[in-house]
């Protein structure tokens, strides 16, 4: 007798399980915009998605950083338990899951839609590619180049306003004298990105592109790098010691309010002068490429779409995939975010002083840089960071040896 | 002797070997069957996915050319001595004054203990913002009119492993002292009496009398010190995250970070055995040495 209403209950709930409500799905989105600026961007993807009738999109935030929400997204596909669409960064985060065929094809789509024809630079959607099929959707662009300045810091300690790196190192005795740092900084990755745009924008495109495209150990032993390694060295005398944990967007405050002469950070620092309610070009000042050499790089998110059993949130993961790429989710969603849209066809007049600055830049495809992301398994990436971090923190390292050993990871690198 | 030993009975007692079965298997097939599988992979090639791509030692030589991971085992080693040596000697000390009947012992007790009930996270988070240049100790004491009075444990890579020593130390001593106390409560008072009628000075009662009476409390210390050593994690991760630079960095916190935010199997895993292999050369030993049947004459005369 027992057994059998403890069979019938097992029976009623496997029941329950294999039908899964046959006409919308819930989509699960996990993602980690979870700062004022990014929140409001995923809320903008999620109203349209549910717009567009029967599927809902379930908002699944992960908060920290990347680095706290890459390795949970990561192990919960590889545990069997995917989520219906995941934001991960352009690049190679999701490679491996690719490799092993744990993501959702997206070629058919993208060949009926002509995603290849107005996806601009065409080198994001190259970076959803693995043997000529399309696994991801880039959603935006996120640049890296960028150098923000306070004038006002400058004018107090009576040195120029630089318009470039070199002047800025030339005016930075000036801002000590008084009290202010010159070079806000703060925990390792944004100490492995100060070095990434200084490689990009001192030791130029061609330079860069050895290193990052070829992995040329010859190109990183050059003289060419050493002086890179040498305004590394400088910019390593410019930081304060407070450094050390400081968030990026407390870096950005200490600029906004005049504590800090500059800081290097990509275009999304730019949402916190907006909160602040300043204005580019008195308030704060944009020197994309550090003013020396106009190239940028495109990194950005992009969406994923893990396979899943469900034919139905397959069916789901394709619209959500379809409405991305769209113009008008690109528009709303990218003067929301603070970046660049994928697309070269659509309108972004909203768009700011330094915004503008960065669509013009960008408009010539010349500029363009592969980013770091989409050339370096985040092995290699995690290898760099871990010298520069190392090389920052401790003055007595000479750019000799942190050369020779940079030379060694590029060696390594695949 | 071998020859009266008790007749093999499979079937005796066999709801208590029934019982005993599930913990077994995991035994087996969790620790052992794990371990084996960590040591066979670390010998791959093995990226975000495990794969059976066989590069002989290059795991390990890319391990111990890589600055980040020699750092870290040279810093595990002057947390785990100092903390071992200290929380002992801190703990005992503690333990002994607290066991001289004096008043209040209950709220001192809790007060001493009370910071082994906040986990490493909020542990390191606390002394951050204590020792944080900007507004710790460093502004406390320039507010009171020394200026130039520099505290940089925090920002100086020299010294920033002993800022985790220290809240370690906060954190773990309580429980070392409630142990040490309760190993003082079972020593008879008999014998103290015996040493004072001796005329025996109580440090040197302490010393060669009730030390080596506690000594199963001691080994029961030591290895509850030693596996928090060996897995500290947390604490750096909220204290310091390994800075300035990589001055401050831990073995587990190299295989976390290799295995899960950088996708390199293999060098994590490598990383795990040779952390593996370095608590099994001290453990081995000392377990023989100390769990060796040394009762075997006696048992022979019955």
């Amino acid at each position: 007798m027992r057994y059998r209403s403890v069979l019938a209950a097992l029976a009623t709930s496997t029941f329950l399980f294999a039908t899964n409500p046959a006409t919308a799905a819930d989509l699960e989105v996990t993602h980690w915009w979870t700062s004022g600026g990014e929140a409001a961007a995923a809320k903008v993807l999620a109203e349209s998605y549910d717009k567009l009738g029967g599927d809902k999109w379930v908002d699944g935030a992960i908060a920290g950083s990347g680095s706290t929400a890459r390795p949970i997204i990561v192990s919960r596909i590889l545990g069997g338990n995917p989520m219906g669409a995941t934001q991960l960064n352009t690049g190679r985060d999701a490679e491996d899951l690719v490799k092993a065929g744990l993501m959702t094809d997206l070629t058919e789509l993208a060949t009926k839609e002509g995603w290849a024809d107005f996806i601009r630079p065409s080198k994001l959607l190259d970076a959803c590619k693995y043997e000529g099929k399309i696994y991801c959707v880039p959603v935006n662009i996120h640049s890296l180049q960028w150098m923000w300045i306070n004038p006002n810091a400058f004018k107090d300690a009576g040195a120029a306003v630089p318009t470039n790196w070199n002047e800025f190192v030339a005016a930075a005795p000036k801002l000590k004298e008084k009290g202010v740092i010159p070079l806000a900084t703060g925990d390792a990755w944004q100490i492995d990105g100060v070095f990434r745009v200084l490689l990009a924008n001192l030791g130029g495109k061609e330079l860069y592109l050895k290193i990052v495209d070829e992995k040329s150990t010859e190109a990183a032993g050059s003289p060419e790098m050493k002086a890179v390694w040498q305004a590394f060295a400088n910019a390593r005398d410019l930081a304060d010691p407070g450094y050390v944990g400081r968030q990026w967007n407390e870096a950005t405050s200490l600029v906004l309010t005049g504590k800090a002469g500059g800081q290097i950070m990509g275009d999304w620092a730019q949402g916190e002068f907006g909160v602040a309610g300043k204005v580019a070009g008195t308030d704060y000042d944009c020197l994309p490429g550090l003013g020396v050499h106009p190239a940028l790089d495109t990194g950005g998110d992009a969406f994923y779409f893990p396979k899943n059993q469900n034919p139905e949130i397959t069916k789901a993961q394709l619209k959500l995939a379809s409405m991305l790429v769209s113009k008008e989710t690109q528009v709303a969603f990218n003067l929301a975010k603070g970046s660049l849209p994928i697309r070269g066809d659509v309108d972004m007049q909203a768009a700011n002083a330094c915004m503008q600055k960065g669509i013009k830049i960008l408009a010539d495809s010349n500029n363009v840089l592969p980013s770091y992301e989409q050339a370096f398994s985040s092995d290699t990436q995690g290898q760099i960071e871990d010298l520069m971090t190392e090389f920052f923190a401790d003055k007595s390292m000479t750019v000799e040896d942190a050369q020779a050993r940079y030379v060694e990871i590029i060696g390594e690198a695949k | 002797m071998a020859g009266s030993r008790r007749p093999f009975t499979p079937l005796r007692n066999l709801n208590a070997k029934i019982a005993a079965v599930p913990m077994i298997l995991t035994v087996l097939v969790v620790f052992i069957g794990c371990t084996l599988w960590t040591v066979v992979y670390s010998f791959t090639s093995s990226r975000s996915l495990p794969t059976l791509d066989f590069v002989g030692m290059d795991q390990y030589v890319r391990l111990f050319r890589t600055s980040r991971w020699t750092v870290s085992l040279k810093n595990l080693a002057i947390f785990g001595v100092l903390s071992l040596s200290f929380s002992l000697v801190l703990g005992f000390i503690l333990a002994a004054l607290m066991d001289q009947k004096i008043r209040f012992e209950n709220t001192f007790r809790t007060i001493f203990l009370y910071p082994h009930a906040l986990s490493f996270i909020v542990t390191g988070l606390v002394w951050q913002w204590i020792l944080t240049p900007a507004y710790g100790v460093q502004k406390v004491v320039r507010d009171l009119g020394f200026e130039t009075f520099n505290f940089p444990i925090l920002t100086d890579g020299r010294f920033t492993i002993y800022a985790i020593v220290i809240a370690g130390l906060w954190q773990g001593t309580g429980l070392v002292m409630a142990l040490m106390l309760a190993g003082l409560r079972n020593i008879d008072d008999e014998i103290w009496k015996a040493a004072r009628v001796d005329g025996i000075p109580a440090w040197k009662t302490y010393l060669f009398i009730i030390i080596p009476m506690m000594r199963p409390v001691f080994i029961t210390t030591l290895v509850i010190i030693s596996a928090t050593i060996v897995k500290v994690y947390d604490l750096v991760v909220a204290l310091t995250n390994g800075g300035p630079g990589i001055s401050s960095e831990v073995p587990a916190k190299y295989v976390y970070d290799l295995m899960f935010s950088r996708g390199n199997l293999g060098q994590g895993l490598a990383a795990s055995t040779i952390m593996l292999t370095t608590v099994l050369i001290i453990l081995v030993p000392w377990a023989l040495l100390e769990f060796r049947p040394r009762y075997r004459k006696g048992e022979a005369s019955k």
